[in-house]
């Protein structure tokens, strides 16, 4: 869910804006480095997946579905920089086409969607991968793991927010409770699909996964050594 | 209103949404007036009221949570029928429910009145960082054809009797999604080889800028002006 109009004041929304173009312009020098003048296209097609992804409902419970919100996903496919500029652009197409969140929470959503996500989930799959053998199982409990951690890190960075300058003044404590409890089962699920559609890419293209370029190709009992 | 340059209506847009948060919630009359003046334009780019409402729709999730905050949030209550309500909750649910739905509204017109490209090129104009731009074109330009494989896939996962309940049976929705970051990742990589083959040079052609003269800018912000306006008002005049 994105944040709509009228959520938080003018300040928090303006402050969420400054963070984020900050934010947004690191990334974007980031990942020109990386991928030079093939970030556009390869950059685009990866927001286009990311938009097309949360079309793909993943089974719950009897029927019920849900979606993969994906922050941490991108960071480890294709690097945390382009993984920001990818979400963004995804939540600004979002609430312009589609009035998915609001235009002066623009700068909000990018945090809590975009850039909250992936940092947390990429400096969450990089400890994790230190402490595990570098193969690919690692890589796709790495990744499960740092989606896990992303998403109730966003509620709460949600929840501070809020506290800061929320239209309602509902008291932080019962905030953070109500949402970090949701969004713990939210995170399982997202840990889930995450590794899994990890594991799935890593089984037909593990060259293209970003966060398991350090993997030996010899770990993985193809190549004759 | 469909013919005023894109960052016109982009500006426009902007503003009136920052005017609409901006306004005092205890002061329904000029939350009326936000409509009224969001209706006046609507009205006069002729979107159907069908289209405005079938949009809209994306709202209901946030209105839903709008309507738990008069029973959660602290404060002093009043008797609403037989229910004890806290009174800051209910101003604050009817905050979200008014601003959100006139943000949704201004948002929908917006969309409803400018096309992709001309968006794209009133961002570029109004200087959005050209990186932004140029992965937003081309997203939009392949948003389809990767939706299609998702849909593709999804009827071929049917026709061979998937039909998942539980999660541990999401296997082949798993694989879908892993084969859908494959195609789309490797069509990036033909895209570039594409443009490389067709002189690409490392710099995306800019758009022609679209020129919006003093006339345009006055017809396009006069509603937002008026917006503005009545949001100063709102905590000045009649409050």
């Amino acid at each position: 869910m994105h944040v709509p109009d009228g959520f938080f004041d003018g300040a928090t929304s303006a402050g969420g804006a400054v963070v984020s173009a900050g934010a947004l312009a690191v990334a974007a020098r980031r990942a020109t480095d990386e991928l030079g003048e093939r970030l556009a296209p390869l950059a685009g097609l990866v927001a286009a997946f990311i938009f097309a992804l949360q079309m793909l409902n993943f089974p719950v419970v009897g029927g019920a579905s849900g979606h993969l919100l994906g922050g941490a996903l991108a960071a480890v496919l294709v690097g945390p920089w382009t993984a920001m500029l990818c979400v963004a652009v995804v939540v600004g197409v979002q609430a312009v086409l589609f009035a998915d969140g609001g235009l002066s929470a623009y700068g909000i959503n990018v945090l809590l969607i975009a850039i909250v996500p992936a940092a947390v989930g990429w400096v969450i799959f990089r400890i994790v991968r230190r402490l595990l053998p570098s193969t690919d199982p690692a890589v796709v409990t790495a990744s499960g793991i740092a989606a896990f951690v992303s998403v109730p890190v966003a509620a709460a960075v949600f929840s501070v927010m809020y506290a800061i300058g929320g239209a309602v003044n509902l008291s932080f404590g019962a905030v953070l409770a109500a949402m970090i409890g949701t969004h713990v089962f939210i995170g399982i699920g997202e840990a889930l699909i995450t590794g899994a559609v990890v594991g799935a890419v890593m089984a037909t293209r593990p060259d293209l996964v970003y966060g398991a370029r350090d993997v030996e190709p010899t770990s993985r009992g193809l190549v004759n050594a | 209103m469909r013919s005023l340059p894109p960052q016109v209506k982009l500006v426009a847009t902007l503003l009136f949404v920052i005017a609409v948060v901006a306004t005092r919630r205890e002061a329904m009359w000029a939350f009326a007036v936000h409509a009224a003046l969001l209706a006046v334009v609507a009205f006069a780019a002729r979107i159907r009221l069908r289209t405005i409402a079938r949009r809209m729709l994306i709202e209901v999730p946030f209105l839903a949570a709008a309507a738990l905050l008069p029973f959660v949030a602290g404060g002093d209550r009043v008797a609403v029928g037989p229910l004890r309500l806290s009174e800051s909750g209910l101003w604050g649910a009817w905050a979200i429910v008014a601003k959100g739905t006139l943000g949704v509204g201004a948002a929908v017109v917006l969309s409803a009145t400018t096309s992709v490209p001309e968006l794209l090129r009133g961002l570029q104009t109004m200087r959005c960082p050209a990186i932004l731009t140029s992965i937003a074109s081309f997203m939009v330009r392949y948003v389809d054809i990767v939706a299609g494989d998702v849909q593709r896939m999804r009827v071929a996962r049917i026709s061979r009797a998937d039909d998942p309940r539980w999660f541990w049976q999401a296997k082949a929705v798993v694989g879908t999604a892993g084969a859908l970051f494959v195609r789309s990742y490797e069509r990036g990589e033909r895209v570039h080889l594409a443009m490389l083959s067709r002189g690409f040079d490392g710099t995306m052609p800019r758009l022609a800028p679209s020129a919006a003269t003093g006339r345009h800018w006055a017809t396009g912000l006069a509603i937002s002006l008026a917006a503005i306006v009545v949001a100063l008002a709102s905590w000045s005049v009649w409050r």
